[in-house]
C-alpha cells in the first residue's frame, strides 16, 4: 500500500489518529495518537487484514523540549507482506512520564521500552522487566533527555556482592 | 544431581533454590568470556547442564553514539557510524548517508550508486565470514575458521583500496562517496573474489556435511517464524525461519531493483539453517558484485548540491566562493529543512535503521539508530531456554552480536 493509503486506512479504523504534516514527514505515513487506549489502538493496527502490521521494528522516544508534550514515543511499525510501513507517536507530558507498555502486542516492544525508559526515564506501564539495559542500575538520569548535560561525570560504583544483590531479580512468570 | 554433589561441599555463593526434585545452579557467563566474542553478560540458571533460564546483560560497550550525533553537524555523525557494525561498516556508512539523503530530499550519482552497492556487497561478505568463521572456530573448527579469515582478508585488503581504510572507512558523505574506485578495480576484485569463492568451496567441503558440526548446530537454538516476528527478528536469523524478508526486495533502496539475486531462507530456524542463510548469501553478494561491476558507468561520485555537498578542495582553495561554501558547511552545518524520516537498509544482520529529526538547524535533532542484533538478542532467551550450556556458544555465534551495534 501506498503511504497515502495506509493513512487513509488507518483514519478509517482510528478516529482519533492525527495525520503529521506531509513536508515533515517527506512522503511516509506517519500518524499521532492519544496516549489514552493507544495500546488497543495498536492491536487494532497489528491486527487488521488490510494493514498487516506484524513487525514492530523499533521503539524509541524524541525530547522535543520546550514543546508540549514535550515527549514524543514513536513506533515504527512494517508491514511484511503487504510492504508498508507506519510510524506512529504518543506523546508525553513532561510531568507525568508514563504511558502502557505495547509488549502485549509485540514482544520486540520489550527490550526497546527498556532502552527507552533507560534513555528517556519513561515509565512503561505494565511492562514485564522494565530495568536498564544498556546502563548500569546505579546510573543517575536519563542521558539522552536534552537536559542531560554531555560532560556530566558519574562516580565510580562499588562492586555489587552477587549474594547480598542478586543479578536476576525476576522471579514473577518464569 | 543433589545426590552428586553433598550439601556442605557446595560452595556457599550459589544460592539454592526449590525447583523440585533437584537444585538451580545460578551462575554467571562473561562479561570476557573467552569462548564468545563480543562483551556480554549471561546470567544463567541451570539444572545441571540444562538451561533453565538466561538473563542477557548488554551494555558493556555503550559509548552513547546517539548522544555524540546530536553534537556535530551530520557528516560528523559518518565516523560513529562506521563504528557500530565494525565487521561491515560500509554497509553502516551506506545505510547512514541513505537516511540523511532521504531527509535532505537529494540523491547521489549514478555511480556513486553503483559504488555503495559494491562496497556494501563486500562488507555484507566480510561481515558473513566473520560470523560463519568465528562460529566454526569456536566450535572447534579451527581450520575452517582461519580460512574464512584468509578470505575476509582478501576482501578487507580490496576495502582498502577502495576507502582508504580496513575497518574505519569513513566512506559515504551526504550526497555520495568521497573517492572514486581504484583503476586496477576490476583485478583486484576478481583476484579477492576468486579467493573467496575458493575459501567457501573448500568450507563447504569442511563443515556442511560435517558430522561434528551438524551434531552442533541442527536443531539447536531454534525459533518458530510467528516467534521470530513478534520478537522483531530480520536478516539471516528471520530468513531462516522461512520468512524471506530482505530489505533489498521488500522496499529496494538505491540500486537493488537492477540486480538479478535471490533471497536463500530456511526452514527450521536453528542454527544451521542461520549458518547455511549465511553461507549462500555470500554467494548472492558476489553476483551483485560481478552485476554492478559490469553495469557501473562513468561519471561524477559526489552530487553537485552547495547546500549540503563540501565542494571540491580545487574549488576550496582556489576561489572565495568555495571557500566561504566550505566554511558554512563545516562550522555551521548542513541546514536540513526541519523533518523527521525512518530509513531502513539490509545490514549484515538485518534490518538497520535510522529515524532522523532535523529540527533546521545544521545538527542533528536525533539521531536513532535500530540496531538488528539488539532486537535478535532479545530473543535469545526464549532460543536457549531448554539447551545446554554448550549450545550458548553456537547460538550466540549465529547471532552475530556485535557488541558496537547492539550497546551503540
Amino acid at each position: 500500500m501506498t503511504p497515502d493509503a495506509v493513512l487513509a486506512r488507518v483514519h478509517t479504523l482510528l478516529p482519533t489518529a492525527v495525520s503529521a504534516a506531509p513536508e515533515l514527514a517527506r512522503g511516509q505515513a506517519v500518524v499521532t495518537l492519544p496516549r489514552e487506549g493507544m495500546v488497543e489502538a495498536l492491536r487494532t493496527l497489528r491486527t487488521d487484514p488490510e494493514l498487516d502490521l506484524s513487525l514492530l521494528s523499533d521503539v524509541t522516544v524524541v525530547d522535543y523540549r520546550g514543546r508540549t508534550p514535550r515527549f514524543e514515543v514513536v513506533y515504527q511499525l512494517n508491514s511484511l507482506a503487504k510492504r508498508h510501513r507506519l510510524r506512529v507517536k504518543v506523546g508525553v507530558p513532561e510531568d507525568d512520564t508514563t504511558i502502557p507498555s505495547a509488549t502485549a502486542v509485540w514482544r520486540s516492544a520489550n527490550w526497546g521500552e527498556r532502552e527507552a525508559y533507560d534513555m528517556f526515564g519513561i515509565r512503561f506501564e505494565g511492562h514485564p522487566d522494565l530495568r536498564r539495559i544498556l546502563l548500569y542500575p546505579e546510573f543517575e538520569g536519563h542521558p539522552l533527555r536534552k537536559d542531560y548535560p554531555l560532560n556530566l561525570r558519574h562516580p565510580l560504583v562499588p562492586e555489587r556482592d552477587p549474594i547480598a544483590t542478586p543479578w536476576h531479580p525476576r522471579t514473577e512468570g518464569r | 544431581m543433589a545426590s552428586l554433589i553433598p550439601g556442605s561441599m557446595r560452595p556457599a555463593r550459589f544460592e539454592e533454590t526449590d525447583h523440585g526434585e533437584s537444585d538451580v545452579l545460578e551462575i554467571q557467563m562473561g562479561p570476557s568470556h573467552p569462548a564468545s566474542h563480543g562483551t556480554v553478560k549471561f546470567n544463567l540458571r541451570l539444572d545441571g547442564e540444562t538451561i533453565l533460564d538466561v538473563d542477557v546483560e548488554i551494555g558493556y560497550l555503550h559509548r552513547g553514539f546517539e548522544k555524540m550525533c546530536e553534537q556535530g553537524t551530520w557528516n560528523h555523525c559518518v565516523p560513529y557510524a562506521d563504528r557500530l557494525n565494525y565487521a561491515s561498516p560500509i554497509l553502516n556508512n551506506v545505510g547512514f548517508a541513505l537516511a540523511v539523503e532521504q531527509l535532505a530530499g537529494i540523491e547521489c550519482p549514478e555511480r556513486a550508486k553503483y559504488i555503495r552497492v559494491i562496497g556494501g556487497e563486500i562488507s555484507r561478505i566480510t561481515d558473513h565470514l566473520t560470523c560463519l568463521g568465528m562460529a566454526a572456530s569456536e566450535i572447534g573448527a579451527i581450520s575452517a575458521g582461519f580460512y574464512m579469515l584468509e578470505a575476509r582478508e582478501y576482501l578487507y585488503d580490496l576495502v582498502e583500496a577502495i576507502t582508504g581504510a580496513r575497518l574505519t572507512v569513513t566512506y559515504c558523505r551526504l550526497g555520495g562517496v568521497v573517492k572514486d574506485l581504484p583503476p586496477d578495480m576490476r583485478e583486484r576484485l576478481d583476484f579477492a573474489l576468486k579467493h573467496t569463492r575458493s575459501v567457501m568451496a573448500d568450507c563447504d567441503r569442511l563443515l556442511s556435511r560435517n558430522r561434528i558440526f551438524l551434531d552442533r548446530m541442527v536443531g539447536v537454538g531454534g525459533i518458530d517464524a510467528q516467534a521470530a516476528l513478534d520478537y522483531g527478528l530480520t536478516g539471516p536469523l528471520l530468513r531462516a525461519t522461512g520468512v524471506a524478508y530482505d530489505v533489498r526486495k521488500h522496499a529496494p533502496y538505491l540500486l537493488y531493483d537492477r540486480f538479478d539475486f535471490e533471497v536463500p531462507t530456511g526452514a527450521n530456524g536453528d542454527n544451521y539453517d542461520r549458518y547455511m542463510v549465511r553461507f549462500r548469501e555470500i554467494e548472492q553478494s558476489m553476483r551483485i558484485i560481478d552485476q554492478a561491476m559490469a553495469q557501473i558507468p562513468d561519471g561524477p561520485v559526489m552530487a553537485n548540491d552547495p547546500r549540503f555537498v563540501l565542494p571540491p578542495k580545487q574549488e576550496v582553495y582556489n576561489s572565495i566562493e568555495g571557500l566561504m561554501n566550505h566554511f558554512k558547511l563545516v562550522i555551521e552545518g548542513q541546514k536540513i529543512p526541519a523533518g523527521e524520516v525512518y530509513s531502513a537498509s539490509e545490514g549484515g544482520n538485518g534490518e538497520l535503521g535510522f529515524y532522523l529529526v532535523s529540527d533546521g538547524s545544521g545538527r542533528p535533532y536525533r539521531v536513532r539508530c535500530r540496531p538488528p542484533c539488539f532486537y535478535a538478542m532479545a530473543a535469545l532467551p526464549d532460543m536457549l531456554r531448554g539447551e545446554m550450556i554448550a549450545d550458548i556458544i553456537t547460538t550466540f555465534g549465529q547471532i552475530n552480536m556485535i557488541g558496537g551495534e547492539c550497546d551503540r
